[in-house]
Order: C-alpha cells, then sequence, then structure tokens
C-alpha cells in the first residue's frame, strides 16, 4: 500500500513516527503551514516557521525516504492578530518555492471580517501563482463555515478543480461533492473522522476527488491512520485499486497541478504526471 | 570551475532557452534574479551533470544566474538569496560563491550553513570558497563532517590546510568513538594516518 498524506504537520511530529509512515508505506506527505497552538507574536515567527517547511523539515523527512512538501499561507486564526498580517506581504516570495503546492490552510476560524479578508486575499494569491488552494473548514459552526467558504471560492474565480475543502464530515461532505472542489478528510482518533465512518462516506459517495489525511499535530493524533482506512476499506470489500486511488493518485492529482510535485526516486519507472518531474531533470 | 564550463554542462537541459533568456535578463535587470533563482530547478532538472562531476543542474544553473550579475551587486545579491532560500537554493549559493568577484565578503553564509544540520549545506560550505574561513572554523567544520558521515572528499585542499590541531580534535573523536565500541569513517582515520596522529589509534580503526 502506497500512501500520500495530503495534510501532517510533520514539524509536531517525532523521528519515530518519521520511520512508523515509511514502514507503514507512507512515502510522501503535503505539511500545510498552520497555527502552533501557542500564537505567534510577529511575522518573523511566520519567517523562521516557512524556512522550516521549506528547509529542514523536508531534509529531516528525506532521512526516513519521506518526500516532503508543503503548503504556505496566514492561517485563518492568526488572520484574526494585526501583529501577524505582515506576513501577507512576504507570502509571494515562498509561493515561488520548488517545495510549495499549493496555497494553505486558509479559510474560516470564526468567520470574522478578518478571515475575510485574508481567505479572499489568499484565493487571489493562489490564482496569481498558479498554484491550487487547500481550505480548511472550522470546527464551530462547521456547515455554515462550509457553505461561506464555498462562496468565497466561486467568487474568487479560482477554478473549483484546483481547491481542496478539507476537514469534512458526513454534514458538509453534501455541501461539497458536487462543486468540482477535491473532499479532504481528515481521520482522528475519535473526533473529526474515523477510518470506518470514512470507509461508510466512500461507499456513498465514490472514490473520486476523494483525500484522506491523518491533519497530525501536535494534538492528539496518529500518523498511521491513513494505513488503517486503507486497510478498513480492504476489508470492506474495495480493491487495492480503490485504496491506490484515495490514498496515493488522488493527492498526487491534485497538488501535481502545481507543477511542481518532485516524486522521482518514489513512482514506478514509466510513470508521468503532467507537468510534474517524476524523474530529475537530466536523468 | 569556471561559468563557461557550467554554461556549456547545461546545454542539455530540458528548457536550455529559458536559461539563455533567464541570464540575459539578469545581466539587463539585476533585481529579476528574485524570481528567476528559485524557478531555475523546475526549468533545468535537478539531476546530476555527467561533467563537471559532483554538480547537478539546479546548482549549475543557479550559479551561472549568480555570475551573470553586475560585480558590484554579486555579494550583496548572493547573501539575499541565501537568506531567503530554501535548502536547494542555499546549497546552490554556496557552491556559486567561489565563482564570484565579492572577495571573502560573503563568508557569514559559510558560517550559516555550517551551524546547520543539514549535512548538504555543510559540505556545500567546505568548497574552494572556504579558503576565506578562518582555520579555527575550518577545523570544527571539517571535524563536524566526520561527526555526521560527510565524506571528507567534499572538503577543499584538504591535505593542504590540514594541521596539527586538527589531527589532535580527530583523534580525540577517534577516542570517544573508540570506548563507545563505535567505528570512525575510514577517510578520517586515512587522514589521521597522514598528519602522523593516528599511530595509537590502531584499536579505534579495528574496533
Amino acid at each position: 500500500m502506497r500512501i500520500f498524506d495530503p495534510h501532517i504537520h510533520m514539524t509536531s511530529r517525532t523521528t519515530d513516527d518519521y520511520e512508523r509512515m515509511a514502514a507503514a508505506g507512507v512515502r510522501a506527505v503535503v505539511e500545510p503551514a498552520f497555527w502552533l497552538g501557542q500564537p505567534r507574536t510577529s511575522a518573523a515567527s511566520f519567517v523562521d516557521y516557512f524556512d522550516s517547511l521549506i528547509g529542514w523539515e523536508p531534509f529531516r523527512a528525506g532521512q526516513f525516504g519521506v518526500r516532503h512538501h508543503a503548503t504556505v499561507a496566514l492561517n485563518p486564526k492568526e488572520a484574526n492578530d494585526p501583529r501577524c498580517h505582515p506576513v501577507l506581504d512576504l507570502l509571494p516570495r515562498y509561493l515561488d518555492k520548488d517545495g510549495v503546492v499549493a496555497v494553505g490552510e486558509i479559510g474560516y476560524d470564526s468567520m470574522t471580517p478578518a478571515e475575510d479578508a485574508a481567505f479572499a486575499g489568499q484565493l487571489a494569491l493562489a490564482v496569481a501563482h498558479d498554484l491550487p488552494a487547500l481550505v480548511h473548514t472550522p470546527h464551530r459552526d462547521k456547515a455554515r463555515g462550509v457553505e461561506r467558504s464555498l462562496a468565497v471560492v466561486a467568487e474568487s474565480g479560482i477554478e473549483p478543480g484546483r481547491v481542496l475543502v478539507d476537514h469534512l464530515n458526513e454534514v458538509t461532505v453534501k455541501l461539497v461533492r458536487d462543486t468540482g472542489c477535491w473532499l479532504g478528510f481528515s481521520i482522528y482518533p475519535d473526533t473529526k473522522m474515523t477510518p470506518p465512518r470514512m470507509v461508510e462516506l466512500l461507499r456513498t459517495y465514490g472514490t473520486e476527488r476523494m483525500l484522506v489525511n491523518s491533519a497530525a499535530d501536535w494534538g492528539r493524533s496518529d500518523p498511521l491512520l491513513t494505513r488503517a482506512t486503507g486497510e478498513a476499506m480492504l476489508l470492506a470489500g474495495f480493491t487495492g485499486d480503490d485504496v491506490d486511488q484515495v490514498l496515493w493518485r488522488n493527492p498526487v492529482e491534485f497538488y501535481g497541478q502545481s507543477g511542481r510535485l518532485d516524486l522521482s526516486d518514489l513512482a514506478a519507472p514509466g510513470v508521468t504526471f503532467a507537468g510534474n518531474s517524476i524523474l530529475r531533470g537530466g536523468e | 570551475m569556471t561559468p563557461d564550463r557550467l554554461r556549456a554542462a547545461l546545454r542539455g537541459v530540458p528548457d536550455p532557452q529559458w536559461l539563455d533568456a533567464a541570464l540575459r535578463r539578469v545581466a539587463a535587470e539585476p533585481a529579476a534574479i528574485a524570481r528567476l533563482f528559485p524557478a531555475a530547478a523546475r526549468r533545468c532538472g535537478r539531476g546530476p551533470l555527467p561533467d563537471p562531476p559532483g554538480w547537478t543542474a539546479d546548482e549549475a544553473a543557479r550559479a551561472l544566474l549568480l555570475t551573470a550579475l553586475p560585480a558590484d551587486q554579486a555579494a550583496a545579491t548572493a547573501e539575499t538569496l541565501y537568506r531567503h532560500g530554501d535548502a536547494a537554493e542555499k546549497r546552490a549559493v554556496l557552491r556559486a560563491l567561489p565563482l564570484l568577484p565579492i572577495g571573502a565578503a560573503c563568508v557569514p553564509l559559510l558560517h550559516d550553513a555550517i551551524r546547520t544540520n543539514d549535512t548538504r549545506l555543510v559540505a556545500a560550505a567546505l568548497g574552494p570558497y572556504a579558503r576565506h574561513l578562518e582555520q579555527s572554523a575550518w577545523r570544527q567544520a571539517v571535524l563536524k563532517c566526520v561527526f555526521t558521515g560527510v565524506p571528507l572528499a567534499v572538503v577543499d585542499d584538504l591535505d593542504g590546510r590540514a594541521d596539527g590541531e586538527l589531527g589532535a580534535m580527530l583523534a580525540a573523536l577517534a577516542a570517544e568513538r573508540h570506548a563507545a565500541g563505535r567505528a570512525m569513517p575510514a577517510d578520517a582515520t586515512d587522514l589521521l594516518d597522514r598528519l602522523g596522529a593516528g599511530s595509537d589509534l590502531t584499536t579505534a580503526r579495528e574496533a
């Protein structure tokens, strides 16, 4: 089982996790920029964080044979702190980097005017830099948050096929399924979504444009729940090809739209994907 | 290494026209390098070049972009690109330094790279430009290579510069490794032998 975890905060995880993930079949990850539990107090703090996402963390992942990419953004929660706003002017520099495959996580936390402005402004950045966007949906007032997020996405002019709406559940999946956006599900030990519930959703809505992630971070979470979901799918009668679509090909296709996914050395020989250096240049 | 040799090596990259245009643009409009520099790997590839050995396409393309800058802007721009760069961009800046008309102005970048735990950056900091690095920092960097498993072949002018103090530091590391039942890398014990400081470390080598 080859696994691409499209949303995991490896900065908060240990080398033990990398070892267990690699052994479980996780060969590539995307680490979205988010908040760190402790609020930041300046743009400089974001700079160090973003530099780590395109510097130290990919190196660390590489020690365990895991390919690491990132998404970069001012997250919705900290969009409410004016001390953090100057980071918006620094984002273009990061959106030019090879390892940055989308703008994210953007979206809503408490649906404030400051979040409106940061969300719309960063969707415009995604369009300007020809990058996909990763949209976080709020934990509270979730259904209305998803509806409002979809309205902002529609207004931005970004192509829906270049948007991944994340942290969906049984209620909110219905709102996104027919929009053309990709659908993300964060499998948690007992909150956002569990492997058995995810299998039911895949039965109901199919495997197209469906992404499964662990969203593991500094809170109670488990980076192996992607694998557990794949196993639950097989037990429920899905084929190995279905599992490969959800756990590998879908995230590769979504983030591959950046033209920057580098899965050289990882992909099977002969596998190519539009715009991406499956083989290293010069080989 | 010369810019001409790098340019010849890059004739076979996927998009040589992009590189030619980028080099002309940087010469005419130096600020354009800020966006061309990160894009270079996507346009020119990341694989190793057949010649010169030890260079990848992205390193060579980025080094050439730096050589296209007006001389009076090279040091400041190299520093900015290093500070703003991802790991691959930082590595390319480090490798380009000996090709640039900057004297010792960018030595602080070597100090930064040697402080990291990214072995690719440590290795790139010990090329020909490290001749500007003071001897104490250079010794620490060589020792760090041994400590972190970076082959000593990356160190420019190793034998010309290795001194008794480096020998003493390596011998002390060998003694610690021996006490812990761990081996020293063969290239480090060979260097100790050449420095004449390895005579009492036979057991460490055999461990």
